[in-house]
């Protein structure tokens, strides 16, 4: 177990280098940062004195070495817009995010595997149906058009929440709220069809013919065996929440990762791009390592 | 009222199936009295099976449906019970065992939580359930039964977890035990002490046993009384002796004429000169010796049968010789040329004259091509052996040379039944004119009926077109009336070579012995010898 996670380290070590070079590169493509920063009457030699402050004149390749030399001092740079360090920038974003991103993910893995388990084991009743029309229409619906419903609704209308930005609980209600959706619909989904599975398995009968209550059946001896897909995908979209909810985070001017990489990419803010990206590759990373370790906690047969 | 421990009256089932209702069983009555074991035997589809779930409370309706009939337990009928009821009984007075324990068992929990599990479920403390759990495991004979007991069901082999099987139903030392099919899958020396085991227990108890099964042999073994099912209905009903010497039904008799393992034994060829010669033929996985310098040849037309249990090496030679795997040394000479140092493409043209036919057919056969497909394909790999235009009358010709008819090309597979299935693996094989095919235990899965057409089959096709088999089976009788010469495996080594009567009349090595002693036979008399040689040899 710990060789394979040794191996995973090289290997995300190496696709995150990779993935330095591409976005260094890639960001460099997208124009000249001085031409955003300075006011547009800014004359050439103000532009010219900017980008010899920032090393901007230097060949592309040369900028690429100094660069990845800082950074094995472990220095991101400074965003060129705040002044100040990038990655400092980038963690106080991510704080936000991965904050978003747990409680979203605790509250959809709780529900869809409660309401999966149960719908598996009612299969073809009332309940059952009603909770996979539910799932289907949440995996399908748009993120973006529901929150700006929800803040004409829920804001403006009724005045219940905040529309926008923190400070209080209330403010995150509504992102929340949108954010769980769309995992919701196929999380449950997941489970739905996965207990299902296992609730047709051989050992299920054994654990009948033992005289074991549904109860156990269905939260014991079931559910663990039907996780393992069900691990993947909650891993999947924890993934997709820490990388930045871009829109509902921009749609609610929520001050986290997403809504960063956004505003930086806008104003070609290299350093804070690059630091953003780092960090949540890193992020993903450990994460994917965490369900490495769930499935082998969950199944002793991937432990050998 | 005859008081019996369980008594199945006039029971009915039907299923409701996307192909129409089907009745599983019609009007069955059987009961079992303490003590005694009654074996309810059949083959697959004859509803054998089905009245026991439905003492279990494991039918699901729907789709099933229980029609009519009444199950007498402890004078209360199970039918009319509540499931909470029915469940209270299940594990702590009835109990059953199932075929295949790995999937039965629950892969992710430790085995001495799942044997304990039967004991608090019917809301025993749980320290007491673990002490008992621990007798059992050592009482069926698992080595270690500290460690074992915090060990997970991959961890033991195909007759370790049969037993565990066995201490998780016996922990609340049960009034009946039903074991479906219980040494279904397993080596033959393992069933026997599988069988064993299970008397000595219901010696120990007193507790009814059902021992379903589609065997003979495990009737003559076990069986104080048996059931003859055939499509939902009993047949028949009798002592073994009785079924064997006097069968009344033409289907018990039809069963009995099926059984291997009483024609004539073959003669092989003095005269045959070999095509395929394996030297030192050997396949390592690390320090791990999976085939230790394999010496046989096989000669033209003949069939040269490979027996052995489980991980002795059988299908490891036959990987081997068709490249499926690389071998770590040795030989392997076809018409004198070395297979194992062919190019792939010359390999390409060899594969034209060694076939192979699987176990299973239902995995070896594309669900999604047509039978002409299925066979005709061979052609489009090896162009040359039939023009495009004879392909639909070739095809039809090779059905019907292994008994299916014309029309059945443009049928899929999932259209015809297990043998059937067989039978067109058996064409596809024989579509590209083979020297040699190789069955990897490709009867093994068929009832005995459907087993005996397809060695027939065999047979025939071996006489006629003078192919040679390279037959690797468990199955010992199937291999007695079949084979010209045997080789017997053990761990990956020849253990012992010979004509076939020379094996199964005069075996030299003990390892033979035992295996040949192992093997059960429908014929209670010839059974009891056995189990007396068994006897003599395991002490």
């Amino acid at each position: 177990m710990q060789k394979a996670i040794g191996k995973r380290a090289i290997s995300s070590f190496i696709s995150l280098f990779l993935l330095v070079i591409l976005v260094f590169f890639l960001s460099r493509l997208t124009g000249d940062p001085a031409a955003l920063f300075l006011p547009v009457d800014a004359s050439e030699e103000m532009l010219e004195a900017f980008r010899e402050r920032h090393g901007l004149n230097d060949p592309v390749i040369v900028q690429f070495f100094s660069y990845l030399g800082d950074l094995v001092r472990g220095d991101f740079g400074d965003s060129l817009r705040k002044a100040r360090p990038a990655l400092d920038v980038v963690l106080e974003a991510f704080v936000w995010t991965l904050q978003l991103a747990l409680i979203t993910m605790a509250l959809v893995t709780v529900a869809a595997v409660t309401l999966g388990s149960i719908a598996a084991f009612k299969v073809g009743t009332a309940f059952d149906r009603f909770t996979s029309m539910l799932s289907l229409i949440g995996a399908s619906a748009p993120d973006f058009w529901i929150a700006i419903v929800a803040i004409v609704l829920f804001s403006v209308n009724l005045g219940w929440v905040p529309t926008s930005g923190t400070g209080s609980v209330w403010h995150w209600i509504l992102p929340i709220c949108v954010l769980f959706i769309r995992p919701f619909g196929l999380i449950l989904q997941v489970v739905r069809g996965s207990m299902l599975s296992a609730l047709g398995s051989a050992y299920v009968k054994t654990a009948r013919a033992k005289g074991v209550k549904n109860r156990p059946i269905i939260f014991v001896h079931t559910l663990r065996n039907a996780m393992l897909p069900v691990v993947t995908v909650i891993g999947d979209q924890a993934a997709a929440l820490l990388n930045g909810a871009v829109v509902v985070e921009t749609i609610f001017g929520f001050p986290g990762v997403g809504k960063l990489m956004i505003d930086s990419i806008l104003q070609r803010d290299f350093n804070v791009i690059l630091a953003a990206i780092m960090v949540t590759a890193l992020a993903i990373f450990i994460m994917n390592i965490l369900i490495d370790l769930a499935y082998a906690l969950l199944d002793p047969r991937i432990r050998a | 009222m005859a008081e019996h421990l369980l008594e199945v009256r006039n029971l009915s089932v039907r299923f409701h199936t996307a192909q129409g209702v089907v009745n599983a069983v019609n009007d069955v009555s059987w009961h079992l009295d303490p003590g005694e074991t009654l074996a309810i035997l059949g083959e697959s589809g004859s509803g054998k099976s089905v009245s026991s779930s439905a003492i279990m409370n494991l039918i699901d309706c729907p789709p099933g449906e229980i029609t009519e009939g009444e199950i007498f337990f402890d004078g209360m009928d199970l039918l009319k019970a509540s499931d909470e009821e029915r469940r209270a009984l299940n594990g702590k007075r009835i109990a059953m065992i199932f075929q295949d324990p790995l999937s039965h068992l629950n892969p992710v929990y430790t085995v001495g939580w799942q044997i304990a599990e039967t004991i608090t479920a019917h809301g025993r403390p749980d320290q007491m359930a673990k002490d008992r759990a621990l007798e059992l495991v050592r009482r069926v004979g698992i080595p270690n039964p500290e460690q074992a007991m915090k060990k997970y069901p991959h961890q033991f082999s195909g007759g370790q977890r049969q037993r565990l099987m066995i201490a998780m139903a016996l922990g609340l030392k049960p009034d009946i035990l039903i074991a479906d099919e219980p040494t279904t899958a397993l080596d033959v020396t393992v069933q026997a002490e599988i069988l064993t085991l299970l008397e000595e227990l219901q010696e120990e108890t007193g507790m009814g046993l059902v021992l379903i099964t589609h065997d003979l042999g495990v009737v003559a073994e076990a069986a104080d009384r048996a059931v003859v099912m055939e499509g939902g209905r009993i047949v028949e009903t009798g002592t073994p002796h009785d079924l064997y010497h006097n069968a009344q039904h033409p289907y018990t008799r039809k069963l009995l004429a099926a059984a291997p393992g009483k024609g004539e034994m073959r003669q092989p060829d003095a005269q045959a000169q070999p095509i395929l010669s394996c030297r030192n033929l050997s396949k390592t996985y690390g320090a791990f010796h999976a085939l230790d310098r394999v010496n046989f040849d096989l000669m033209k037309a003949e069939t040269l049968a490979i027996v052995g249990e489980s991980g002795s090496g059988k299908s490891t030679t036959a990987r081997l010789i068709l490249r499926l795997e690389e071998a770590s040394g040795g030989e392997a000479l076809w018409h004198g040329e070395d297979l194992l140092k062919k190019s792939p493409r010359e390999m390409g043209k060899v594969r034209r004259q060694i076939q192979m036919v699987f176990q299973d057919p239902t995995q070896s056969l594309n669900p999604r091509m047509s039978v002409f497909e299925i066979i005709s394909e061979a052609w489009v790999i090896h162009p040359g052996v039939v023009e495009k235009r004879r392909w639909r009358g070739r095809v039809e010709q090779l059905l019907g040379q292994v008994g299916l008819l014309p029309e059945h090309a443009n049928r899929y597979p999932h259209q015809f039944s297990g043998g059937q299935r067989q039978r067109i693996a058996i064409a596809r094989a024989l579509a590209l004119e083979p020297e040699l095919i190789i069955c990897d235990e490709a009867v093994s899965a068929l009832d005995v009926s459907i087993q005996a057409q397809v060695i027939e089959l065999l047979g025939r096709l071996r006489d006629e077109l003078g192919i040679a088999f390279m037959f690797i089976a468990h199955d010992l009788p199937v291999v007695r009336d079949f084979a010209d010469r045997v080789l017997v495996m053990k761990q990956g080594e020849i253990v012992e070579q010979g004509p076939v009567r020379q094996i199964f009349e005069d075996p030299r090595e003990p390892y033979t012995q035992r295996l040949l002693a192992a093997g059960l036979d429908p014929d209670p008399e010839v059974q009891r010898q056995r189990r007396e040689a068994r006897l003599k040899l395991s002490a």
